[in-house]
């Protein structure tokens, strides 16, 4: 008995390896690749062709998250978006998006820019850190598991929670 | 004998080089701290020296009286014997008090003394800010268009006093220069002083003194103690713009540099390349040291560090570009010509 609670203890500190593991130096094809990665229209010339599925690779790595949150202050996101509520640009933390908030929708956004004001970083970001990006943005609107968010926020009020709150009163 | 004596002295050898070197002061502060420290070495060590003379003398002295006396403890020392016990465990113990005092007094006045510079007059004013992890140096100056940025490494006039202004974007970090002056912590939104003069001439090494990440130990800054003349000399020439390239090689590197992620983090006055999150490279070339003084500034050390930086200091926030093998050629050429 002793021992099967000593092994799950034991097992139990495990839990949290995943969560932090962290791979700095990316991969080569990491570095330069962008693809098409999503449709802008249902409509296609001789039938649908089915969606090719892209995932983000760092989705739900609390690292990779964390960085992208860094990248968002450093390449001036915040500047339109804010801390996620909006301003200039149309706020992240809402669930309906203009652009489509798949993980690939988001990253083709970012690369190839939107009409009225956001700009096409393709060619400048490494397409890692757009990726980095990408799993920051989709945990301010929830769509990254709780675990990998963190409890306290380097800047004020980026708690999806709060933000919300906040935003519902003014948006609805 | 020799056996142990080598080694040591092997050891204390590790005390020169007198680039990074807390008794190899350069500025009247760490004279001050040197002296405090050889003050508490040569005390502390008679003390100490003293202390296991005395217990190995209470260890093998020969007992008087008591040999008789069976092992229990039965036996009763005489008053006599008590009180002269008693008065030396008191005498030693104020002894002992008296000299902590002591030692605080003389570390509090030597902190004192140390915290400002006699004369402050015709000083010049530097921003260090800490950023993991390199450091953000600016001269400040009344005149906006005299001011002075650059990145780990700071050049001071020898025997001019210079005001460190600390702060950090980030984390805290410790400004410590040993041979010029002890650590001073960077805190985020607070501002923390110290005046630093150096007296002769030299390169100092100084160290991120404050754990503040996975590389806190490749943050590190070089200071420059020079003539007058050859300070202004140099911050005459930081304040220029960076030149204009005039080879084909080095136009192809600039726009090489503005073509990829480096334009997005660092500023190149004179280009339209005005990232401020990374370190200023408009004088690039004129730095002794890349990453934080990680390496020496030289050209195959720049190779391996844009187009792999995250080998060479791993978790770092510069970015791993996509460079292409025939991009890098020209865009070390270009930024090494930034003098």
């Amino acid at each position: 008995m002793r021992a099967i609670a000593l092994v799950s203890f034991c097992a139990l500190s495990f839990i949290s390896c995943q969560r932090e593991s962290r791979q700095v130096r990316p991969e080569p094809a990491r570095v330069a690749l962008y693809g098409d990665a999503a449709r802008q229209s249902d409509l296609q010339p001789g039938g649908v062709l089915p969606q090719r599925q892209v995932s983000n690779p760092f989705h739900g790595a609390a690292y990779h998250i964390n960085e992208g949150g860094r990248l968002f202050n450093w390449y001036n996101c915040s500047g339109c978006h804010a801390n996620g509520a909006g301003g200039i640009g149309p706020p992240l933390i809402k669930q309906q998006w203009i652009y489509g908030g798949e993980p690939a929708n988001v990253f083709d956004t970012i690369v190839k820019g939107r009409p009225n004001g956001m700009p096409s970083w393709g060619g400048r970001i490494p397409e890692y850190q757009i990726w980095q990006i990408v799993a920051f943005v989709q945990s301010l609107n929830q769509k990254q598991p709780q675990s990998t968010i963190t409890p306290r926020q380097d800047t004020i009020e980026q708690s999806p929670e709060n933000i919300k709150n906040k935003v519902q009163g003014e948006t609805r | 004998m020799r056996r142990f004596v080598l080694p040591m002295l092997m050891l204390l050898s590790g005390c020169g080089g007198h680039q990074q070197s807390v008794i190899d002061p350069a500025g009247s502060q760490a004279g001050l701290i040197a002296q405090l420290w050889w003050f508490f070495l040569w005390l502390l060590g008679v003390i100490f020296v003293l202390v296991v003379a005395v217990m190995l003398w209470a260890l093998t002295r020969k007992h008087r009286g008591i040999e008789q006396e069976p092992l229990e403890r039965t036996h009763v020392p005489s008053p006599e014997t008590e009180r002269r016990m008693s008065r030396v465990v008191t005498g030693a113990s104020i002894l002992t008090v008296a000299i902590l005092l002591g030692l605080i007094v003389m570390s509090i006045a030597t902190g004192k003394s140390m915290s400002s510079l006699g004369n402050q007059k015709n000083g010049i004013a530097v921003e260090v800010t800490g950023n993991q992890w390199w450091w953000y140096v600016r001269y400040l100056n009344d005149d906006a268009s005299k001011m002075v940025v650059t990145a780990n490494e700071i050049h001071i006039p020898v025997g001019r006093p210079v005001m460190i202004r600390a702060t950090s974007n980030d984390v805290i970090h410790s400004f410590w220069v040993p041979n010029l002056h002890g650590k001073r912590d960077l805190i985020p939104s607070r501002v923390n002083v110290e005046w630093i003069q150096a007296h002769h001439p030299g390169r100092y090494r100084g160290q991120c003194a404050e754990f503040c990440g996975q590389q806190h130990a490749h943050m590190a800054l070089w200071v420059i103690a020079e003539s007058e003349q050859e300070f202004e000399k140099w911050a005459e020439q930081q304040r220029q713009p960076a030149v204009i390239p005039g080879d084909p090689l080095k136009q192809r590197g600039q726009q090489v540099f503005l073509n990829n992620a480096c334009v997005l983090c660092h500023n190149i006055t004179g280009t339209p390349g005005a990232g401020q999150v990374g370190p200023d490279l408009t004088h690039f070339g004129s730095r002794i040291s890349i990453a934080a003084g990680t390496l020496p500034n030289t050209k195959g050390n720049l190779g391996g560090w844009v187009t792999d930086p995250q080998n060479i200091k791993p978790g770092n926030h510069m970015a791993t570009a996509a460079l292409k093998s025939e991009d890098i050629e020209p865009l070390l050429e270009y930024l090494e010509s930034l003098r």
